[in-house]
């Protein structure tokens, strides 16, 4: 298994890259949708 | 000449142009996102648990041969993504429909980092099989060239202080870049490349066994799922931000 390095870093650096973009993904969605709902209730009197 | 038909249009008949409106597209994907990211983690699990611990190494290449079952789907999705760009960007040249312009805005970082990951693979793959990280060989520079474009497009839609015309410049910048998509194709036959040939074709047998292309398949299936499901939840995420921005504004 003398290619065992070049495999884990070519997975791991998918797996991490995928993942904090996924994560930034989901972050935004659900600050926005927070954010969103926030004004609603301001605005309704 | 009028229609004079007194019936309303039939709403049960698929039309795509519906998904136009961002509140249909809105109401659309959120029912679909959960769908799609569970079917691609599905997909992926089975996809990379049969690539790396079922299917045989190659022969001649060993082990290494298993960084295909993501280097692979990288590269056709980084040339699918730039397609999908580009039509936004013909949808937004032609009908200037706002959520085309919103849509390419997401997809474009998504596709730098799928074309940077499948370069990063690529890399990994080569320096055990070819001794060398990086060879300026077509395959390789015309995929390079795709990742310019991508940051291309990102630099030039946040570049004006007039938003429409950092649209329309980035949208004229997808288009001309689309003829780099059949270089990339094509790249392995026209020029001598120590690229490999494509492994699949039309017209002949796979050059592969069965037992790697399955979980390839699935490997892709997931990453595009997986892809679609990011671009939704941009996408959402822009159009709710919009919609923040205009009530801030109204207030």
């Amino acid at each position: 298994m003398t290619h065992l390095p070049y495999l884990i870093a070519a997975y791991g650096i998918t797996v991490l890259s995928l993942g904090i973009l996924s994560f930034h993904s989901w972050t935004r969605l659900k600050r926005v949708q927070k954010k969103l709902i926030q004004i609603q209730n301001n605005q309704q009197p | 000449m009028t229609n004079t038909s007194s019936s309303p249009p039939s709403q049960s008949s698929f039309n795509i142009h519906r998904f136009a409106n961002p509140r249909t597209f809105l109401r659309f994907a959120s029912k679909i996102q959960s769908w799609v990211t569970i079917s691609a983690i599905i997909f992926l699990v089975i996809g990379v648990i049969w690539g790396l611990c079922f299917s045989p190494a190659d022969w001649q290449q060993g082990d290494s041969v298993r960084i295909m079952y993501i280097h692979v789907p990288m590269a056709i999705l980084a040339s699918g993504g730039y397609f999908a760009l580009a039509a936004c960007a013909l949808c937004s040249l032609i009908w200037k429909h706002p959520l085309a312009d919103l849509a390419a805005g997401e997809i474009g970082p998504i596709g730098a980092v799928i074309t940077a990951l499948c370069l990063i693979t690529g890399s990994l793959w080569g320096k055990p099989m070819w001794g060398t990280w990086w060879v300026w060989d077509a395959r390789l520079t015309s995929v390079l060239v795709l990742f310019f474009l991508y940051l291309g497009h990102i630099t030039l839609l946040h570049a004006f202080d007039n938003q429409q015309k950092g649209y329309k410049a980035a949208a004229i910048l997808a288009l001309v870049g689309v003829f780099d998509l059949p270089i990339i194709k094509f790249s392995v036959n026209w020029w001598h490349t120590l690229h490999q040939p494509s492994t699949f074709s039309i017209i002949h047998a796979p050059a592969m066994s069965l037992s790697m292309i399955w979980p390839l398949i699935f490997c892709f299936m997931g990453f595009a799922l997986g892809f679609i499901a990011l671009v939704c939840m941009q996408l959402r995420a822009a159009i709710l931000e919009r919609q923040v921005r205009h009530f801030l504004l109204n207030e």
